[in-house]
């Protein structure tokens, strides 16, 4: 055991939160900042030899190794919890820059009444229609007190798209930095069916910027190249915002700011209601002390909330009697897929980028009445150019074709491979009592510490409105002319073996008050004023759309907080 | 030591097409060279024939084109076998190993080399001088298994990866899907070609980067 001399910050997890945060604290105060990441360095430059679809997007050669650690899962309480033994359902980044480096990039804002949804939904239809068991609650925030940062976090990113053009987004203070991208064909068909059917289809808000941009750091970034490999892909252009092409540059001219790679943090030091410091083993195996005045958790939503469970900080919650908040409220996404359209035509469809295209939020939120329907809330619905690649997506054939090998598959497979997409669904998943996060009994790490173990299963709520959107994507589909239009199954239990989303939200959550909350609003724990827990283990449930660009806006919130008044004087900021 | 072996391929086997050996210098197989011998990492050559003729009936070669034999897929497969994928490197393998739901995913112990082990036991020794017929019968019968999934699995894999994993040889994978590989741009090209088929001529990565990238099969 090795303790090293203290820092002023430690921040543990070099993703989008945790280096969104050194940069802020390193560019507006003279604090000492140490990032802990456990994986190893990344740079931009490494993305060229990484245009391959086996090794990263099927093999996920970028990605948190399973081996090492892994959360396992189970669907009730009375289940017995097994491991994750590769991952699927979601995919943990690892490495500087986290998933950030290979995330989609899909940045829209938030709902305005997603932040006020327990009362928005009990004042337009009583609370008689939340689910039972449910544990939705209010944010503590409003959306107007977020847009200014969202306007922040657009103008890092250099988000593109059009204000204006999605009638249901919240208020904006400004323009998108940059103009939409330019569209794909899939894309187009689907504006002019949509439009036709009532719809009002806008561009996907990109992390992909459509021309050069100089962001407010100086940080000047390429325009998209639509070569598909976006997705489970950093980007080897740099114009899909990355931490390693948006913020490290920035740091790299820090004094202040330090990134230690190799640095798998397993416990925050936690002494007389305040944390001293955090532990970690480098990459030589030595367990080492990092002591600290202030730290700050940014390793994710499952790993923040796993280091307070297991430096027993706050108090877990407890399934049964419902008390304690430490683990509750994980949500993840309800469905990643809407339909599946089989067209007569070719679709070119290698070209594009994860979040090249359009969506609408007719279906979202609260827009459509759901007086007479048998679900609550909605979701972000997207038909993009994704750049397809072969390995993945070769085999989906039309229901006709009942084999899945052999010369009668292979030739309805060729025939289909380029003439055929989804529409994708990311639906608002609600927040349950059923669902939640604690510490496993048997099952441990490659450290020997407890794996986190996930509670969850799907309700009524989210397969009934799959089952209401796969219907109306499906009239769309016909309206784009598709031969054939299937809409999967609905999902019967959660499960671990089909790519969801990345999307997982809770288990640390803001509120009003530490009776409803892990952390306040400015994500600062409510008994241990000097420990801040970001990312979207603070959001109460999932919101439909993408979480980053909201993880961005909340960042750069805490970030003002503490350098206009924690660092003048430490302690409780609400 | 591994005593070494080879798959050795007529050339009316690989019909004349690039054929990349596991240290990944190109032989080209001539139409005078009637037989190539390629290196195996992890198959003896009696395994190696009768993977590559279960591969060939999921993809076989046929009239809509060419299949897993041509493409070299039983050499993309022999050489994932004997990297970390077949050593299960990645997978959390600790025990204990429980049957779960199936919504839990993979709960086995058995590592990729050890399911193909467990197949070729299943396929019997002479499976490639089965005739066409009673190879598909014996498909079908272990289609419900580990091992066939991760076989049909790997064979989609061998026959559209990038060539420098083995399979997909001169690219003929991807020809025949229309799959170009990774160019580095379509700027120009996006929003152009709607409902036109568009298809250059595909490229491997190290076309395109005009250099080899080592594929992760072949780090430690």
């Amino acid at each position: 055991m090795k303790t090293l001399p203290r820092a002023d910050v430690a921040i543990v997890g070099g993703g989008w939160a945790g280096l969104l945060m050194a940069k802020e604290l390193g560019a507006r105060t003279g604090l000492s900042i140490v990032v802990l990441e456990r994986g190893r360095p990344r740079k931009t430059s490494d993305y060229t030899d990484g245009m391959d679809e086996l090794d990263y997007a099927i093999r996920l050669r970028m990605m948190q190794v399973a081996a090492k650690e892994t959360v396992t899962f189970r669907h009730t309480p009375k289940d017995r919890a097994l491991p994750i033994r590769q991952f699927a359902s979601f995919l943990p980044g690892t490495g500087v820059g986290g998933s950030g480096e290979h995330w989609t990039g899909i940045v829209p804002r938030f709902l305005p009444d997603s932040f006020e949804i327990h009362t928005r939904t009990v004042e337009r239809y009583g609370a008689k229609r939340l689910p039972e068991n449910h544990s939705i609650q209010d944010w503590g925030i409003t959306y107007a007190e977020l847009e200014p940062f969202y306007t922040r976090a657009e103008r890092l990113l250099g988000v593109s798209g059009k204000a204006g053009a999605d009638p249901y987004e919240g208020p904006r203070s400004a323009e998108y930095p940059t103009p939409p991208l330019k569209m794909g064909y899939f894309p187009s068909m689907f504006v002019t069916a949509a439009r036709s059917l009532g719809y009002h289809p806008a561009p996907t808000p990109s992390a992909n910027i459509s021309t050069p941009y100089r962001n407010p750091d100086g940080v000047i970034r390429p325009a998209c190249q639509y070569c598909g490999y976006c997705q489970r892909f950093g980007c080897m252009v740099g114009a899909k915002a990355q931490p390693s092409n948006t913020l490290l540059p920035v740091i790299a001219r820090q004094k202040g700011v330090s990134i230690r790679t190799g640095a798998d943090v397993r416990r925050l030091l936690y002494k007389g209601g305040k944390v001293t410091g955090v532990s970690y083993r480098d990459a030589a195996g030595e367990e080492i002390v990092q002591p600290a005045d202030l730290v700050m958790l940014a390793s994710w939503t499952l790993n923040n909330t796993r280091l307070l469970l297991l430096s027993k900080i706050g108090e877990p919650f407890d399934s049964a009697t419902g008390k304690g908040h430490v683990g509750r409220n994980l949500t993840h996404q309800s469905q990643s897929r809407a339909v599946t359209l089989f067209f007569d035509r070719p679709l070119n469809r290698f070209m594009g980028g994860g979040a090249n295209g359009v969506h609408i939020r007719d279906l979202d939120g609260d827009f459509f009445d759901h007086g007479p329907l048998d679900f609550l809330r909605g979701a972000f619905i997207t038909a993009h150019a994704l750049g397809y690649a072969p390995i993945a997506n070769f085999g989906v054939v039309p229901p006709s074709v009942k084999t899945t090998w052999g010369s009668a598959w292979k030739k309805a497979a060729i025939e289909a491979f380029d003439c055929t997409a989804n529409l994708g669904i990311s639906g608002e998943h609600l927040a349950y009592r059923s669902n939640y996060l604690d510490l496993d009994p048997t099952y441990r790490d490659q450290h020997g510490d407890p794996l986190l173990r996930m509670t969850m299963d799907w309700n009524d709520n989210e397969r009934n409105m799959i089952r209401y959107l796969s219907a109306k994507m499906a009239e769309v589909g016909r309206a784009m002319g598709a031969r054939e239009v299937v809409t999967p199954p609905l999902p019967g239990h959660y499960d671990v073996l089909t790519y969801k989303s990345t999307h997982l939200q809770g288990g640390a959550i803001m509120g009003t008050s530490p009776a409803v909350s892990v952390v306040n609003t400015w994500l600062q724990h409510w008994q241990v004023p000097n420990l801040f827990v970001l990312g979207g283990s603070a959001f109460p449930q999932n919101a439909s759309g993408n979480p980053t660009l909201t993880i961005l806006a909340l960042t750069l919130r805490t970030a003002d907080a503490i350098v206009d008044r924690y660092v003048k004087q430490p302690g409780p900021l609400a | 030591m591994r005593r070494r072996h080879f798959l050795t391929l007529s050339t009316a086997t690989v019909g004349g097409l690039l054929v990349y050996t596991l240290d990944r210098k190109p032989i080209r197989a001539h139409a005078q060279s009637r037989k190539i011998r390629v290196p195996l990492k992890f198959f003896n050559e009696r395994e190696a024939f009768v993977i590559a003729a279960a591969a060939g009936r999921i993809l076989p070669s046929d009239s809509t084109g060419p299949g897993a034999t041509e493409a070299g897929v039983i050499i993309y497969i022999d050489r994932q076998l004997a990297s970390p994928f077949g050593r299960d490197v990645n997978r959390y393998t600790q025990p204990p190993f429980e049957e779960g739901v199936p919504e839990q995913g993979y709960q086995g112990k058995a590592t990729p080399r050890e399911v193909y082990r467990e197949g070729l036991a299943l396929l019997g020794r002479d499976f490639d001088r089965l005739t066409p017929e009673e190879q598909d019968a014996k498909l079908r019968s272990i289609e419900t298994t580990w091992f066939f999934r991760l076989l049909r699995q790997n064979t989609i894999e061998g026959m559209f990866c990038d060539p420098m994993h083995g399979g997909n040889a001169d690219l003929i994978g991807w020809q025949m899907i229309g799959y170009p590989g990774p160019y580095m741009s379509w700027a120009d090209h996006i929003d152009q070609h709607y409902g036109k088929s568009f298809r250059p001529a595909p490229k491997s990565l190290g076309d395109v980067l005009g250099r080899q990238v080592k594929p992760w099969e072949d780090e430690v």
